[in-house]
C-alpha cells in the first residue's frame, strides 16, 4: 500500500476537506490504485527534459499586460450576491478571534 | 422548418427569406427541449426569457434591414460551467446548486453579440470532471441515440442536446477529451481549439493549463463558424493568445490532395474491433480523396494518462480551494468555527469524484512528493509535446480513433476511476500538448444483435492549424464520411 488511511487523513486536512469513514477507506484504495498506475513515469529518463508549466506561444514579455486604466470593477452589492452570509458591505464568517 | 437537423447557414437563409422569425425559431427550440429533456436530462436550467429576448432582437434588426451577426437567431446550449450573467451556473455542483454569475463569459458575450440564442445550460460532470456525465450532482445524461447509455463526459450534456437536435450548436469545455469523446460517443462534431485560441474568462476553472472552451455541432462548417465567433485575444484572459484568427470558411473550400497524414501505430492498439475498423475506413475516404498516409510513431503516448491526472489534480486542488463557504452560496449548517466552515461546507458541497481529485492533487504537491510527481509530470509532458512537434515536422495532420470503445452503458465504468481514466488514452495527449483536436463522426457500429453506436475520429494538427484540421473534416464530410 502507498497510502495509509493516517495518511489520507493526513491530506484531507491539508485540503480542508471533511471525509466520512467511509470515505477515506475508499479513499485510500482508490488514491492507491491510481499512483501504482502513476509509478509508470518512473521508466522514464527525465533528468534533462524542462518542465513544460504551460503551453507557451511566441508574445513580448509584457505583451499580456493591460493598459493601466481605470475600468469599472463588480459593485459591492454584485461581488457578495452570492456569498452564504454578509453585512454592512462584507463577507461575514465564523468569529475567529475572542474578544 | 425542422430544429432537428436545422443548420446555421439555413437559418441565415430562413431569416432572410422571411420562411420563419428568429423568435418562431426560439419558441420552436425551447418547446423541443422541453419536450426532450426528462429523456436526457441533458439541460439544467432553461433560459426562455434571455432566449427570446435575444431573438426579439435579431427579428427587430432583420425588419430594420440591418446586417446580422454569424450566429442570428442560432439556439445556442451552453455547458454550465461557463458563466452567464443572472442565469444560474452550477458546474453540476451541489455546491453551487444557487449561484448566480454577476457577469457572462467572453465566449458567452460573443457569441450573443454575433446574436446567438442561448436556450439552456447543459449538464455535466461535476467541475468537468469525469468521462461520463454520470458525476453530475443532477443525475446522469443520456445519450439520446442509445438512452440507456451514457453520453460521453464531461460535456455530455452539450454533446446531447445537439445530437438531439434541441439546440443548433453547443458551447463545451474539453481538459483532457471532455469535448472531444461526448461529441464521438453521440455522432456530433466537437472541437478542442488550439489552447489559448478562445478566452476562458468566465469557464469556471478545473486545471487551467489544460482547460479550453470549444464548439458542439451538426456540421463542420457550423462547427467552424461558432469557433470563428468566439475566438480571439481577450484582455481579460491573459493566457488567451495574440495569433490573428484566419477565415476558417476559405479554409473549408479546398481541397485536400496531397495533405500528408500521419497514423500513429501507438493509437491503433488497444481498442474494439469495430471501433478501429471504423476509423480505418475514414482513412480510406481520406485516401481515396487524395491524401497520402504514412503510419508515425508517438512514443510516449503510454505515459500520457499517468502524466494528465497528476497534472490536472494538482491544479484543480488548488483551483477548487476557492468553495471555503464564504463567497459561493453553500454553507454548511453544521459549522460553527472558521475550519469546520471550510471542511465541512467542501466535505458536504463536493461529489465523490471531485474530493478524489482534489485529494489526488492535494498530495502530488505536498512537501516531499513534488518532484517525485508533479514535477515528473511536468517534464513527461514535455516528452509528449515534443512528440508531436517531431511528428508535425514531416505531417500535415494526425488521425486517430477518438475512444478505445463506443458509448458504454450507465454505471458500466462508474465504480473503478482508474478504468475511466484510462479511457481518455486517445485525446489526452492533444490536450497536453494543447494542440488542435476535433472529432467528427465515423459512421457506426453494426455488431449483430448490437444497436449501431456512433463512433468518431479524431483529426489533430499544428497549433494554431484551425484551418488545417477544418479542411480535412469539410473534405470528409462531403465525401459522406460522416456515414462511412
Amino acid at each position: 500500500m502507498k497510502l495509509t488511511e493516517s495518511q489520507v487523513r493526513g491530506i484531507a486536512d491539508l485540503a480542508n476537506l471533511h471525509l466520512s469513514e467511509e470515505e477515506i477507506a475508499r479513499m485510500a484504495r482508490d488514491l492507491d490504485e491510481i499512483l501504482t498506475h502513476v509509478d509508470k513515469l518512473n521508466e522514464l529518463e527525465t533528468k534533462h527534459v524542462e518542465p513544460m508549466a504551460q503551453v507557451l506561444f511566441e508574445a513580448g514579455a509584457t505583451a499580456s499586460l493591460r493598459d493601466d486604466v481605470e475600468v469599472t470593477p463588480l459593485t459591492n452589492a454584485l461581488a457578495l450576491g452570492n456569498a452564504p452570509l454578509a453585512g454592512a458591505g462584507f463577507f461575514k464568517v465564523p468569529k475567529v478571534i475572542e474578544r | 422548418m425542422d430544429i432537428r437537423t436545422l443548420t446555421i447557414p439555413q437559418i441565415r437563409a430562413g431569416l432572410a427569406a422571411r420562411e420563419f422569425s428568429a423568435s418562431e425559431l426560439a419558441e420552436e427550440a425551447l418547446r423541443f427541449a422541453h419536450i426532450e429533456n426528462p429523456k436526457t436530462n441533458a439541460y439544467l436550467t432553461f433560459s426562455s426569457e434571455r432566449a427570446l429576448e435575444a431573438a426579439r432582437s435579431v427579428d427587430r434588426r432583420l425588419a430594420r434591414g440591418e446586417e446580422l451577426g454569424a450566429l442570428a437567431g442560432v439556439p445556442v446550449a451552453v455547458k454550465d460551467v461557463i458563466v452567464t450573467q443572472g442565469l444560474r451556473t452550477t458546474c453540476g455542483s451541489k455546491l453551487l446548486e444557487k449561484f448566480i454569475p454577476p457577469y457572462d463569459a467572453t465566449a458567452v458575450e460573443r457569441l450573443e453579440a454575433a446574436g446567438g440564442v442561448v436556450i439552456g445550460k447543459t449538464n455535466c460532470d461535476e467541475f468537468a470532471m469525469g468521462s461520463s456525465t454520470e458525476n453530475s450532482a443532477y443525475g446522469p445524461v443520456r445519450n439520446p441515440v442509445a438512452l440507456e447509455r451514457v453520453p460521453g463526459g464531461s460535456s455530455g450534456g452539450s454533446a446531447a442536446v445537439v445530437a438531439q437536435g434541441t439546440a443548433v450548436v453547443a458551447l463545451g469545455s474539453d481538459t483532457g477529451g471532455s469535448i472531444r469523446q461526448p461529441a464521438s460517443f453521440c455522432g456530433v462534431v466537437g472541437v478542442t481549439p488550439t489552447y489559448g485560441r478562445v478566452s476562458r474568462y468566465g469557464l469556471v476553472a478545473f486545471a487551467s493549463s489544460l482547460d479550453h472552451i470549444g464548439p458542439f455541432a451538426r456540421t463542420v462548417e457550423d462547427a467552424a463558424v461558432l469557433l470563428q465567433t468566439i475566438a480571439g485575444r481577450d484582455p481579460k484572459d491573459a493566457t488567451s493568445a495574440f495569433a490573428p484568427v484566419p477565415d476558417y470558411g476559405a479554409a473549408m473550400r479546398q481541397d485536400v490532395k496531397g495533405m500528408k497524414i500521419g497514423l500513429p501505430k501507438e493509437y491503433f492498439a488497444g481498442l474494439e474491433n469495430e471501433t478501429r475498423e471504423q476509423v480505418e475506413k475514414g482513412i480510406g475516404l481520406l485516401r481515396q480523396l487524395g491524401c497520402e498516409t504514412v503510419e508515425i510513431s508517438l512514443a510516449h503516448t503510454e505515459y500520457a494518462i499517468a502524466c494528465y491526472y497528476i497534472i490536472c489534480t494538482a491544479e484543480a486542488s488548488s483551483n477548487l480551494a476557492r468553495y471555503d463557504g464564504v463567497r459561493y452560496t453553500t454553507r454548511s449548517a453544521a459549522a460553527k468555527t472558521l475550519a469546520e466552515m471550510y471542511r465541512l461546507s467542501r466535505g458536504e458541497g463536493f461529489g465523490t469524484e471531485v474530493k478524489r481529485r482534489i485529494m489526488l492533487g492535494t498530495y502530488v504537491l505536498s512537501a516531499g512528493y513534488y518532484d517525485a510527481y508533479y514535477l515528473k509530470a511536468q517534464k513527461v509532458r514535455a516528452l509528449i509535446a515534443r512528440d508531436f512537434a517531431g511528428a508535425f515536422e514531416s505531417v500535415d495532420a494526425i488521425i486517430t480513433p477518438v475512444s478505445p470503445f463506443p458509448a458504454f452503458r450507465l454505471g458500466e465504468k462508474l465504480d473503478d476511476p482508474l478504468q475511466m481514466y484510462l479511457s481518455d488514452i486517445y485525446t489526452i495527449t492533444g490536450s497536453l500538448a494543447g494542440i488542435p483536436c476535433m472529432s467528427v463522426p465515423c459512421g457506426r457500429t453494426r455488431g449483430a444483435g448490437a444497436e449501431p453506436l456512433p463512433v468518431g475520429m479524431q483529426i489533430l494538427t499544428r497549433h494554431f492549424d484551425e484551418p488545417g484540421m477544418f479542411r480535412l473534416a469539410a473534405a470528409f464530410e462531403r465525401a459522406g464520411g460522416f456515414a462511412v
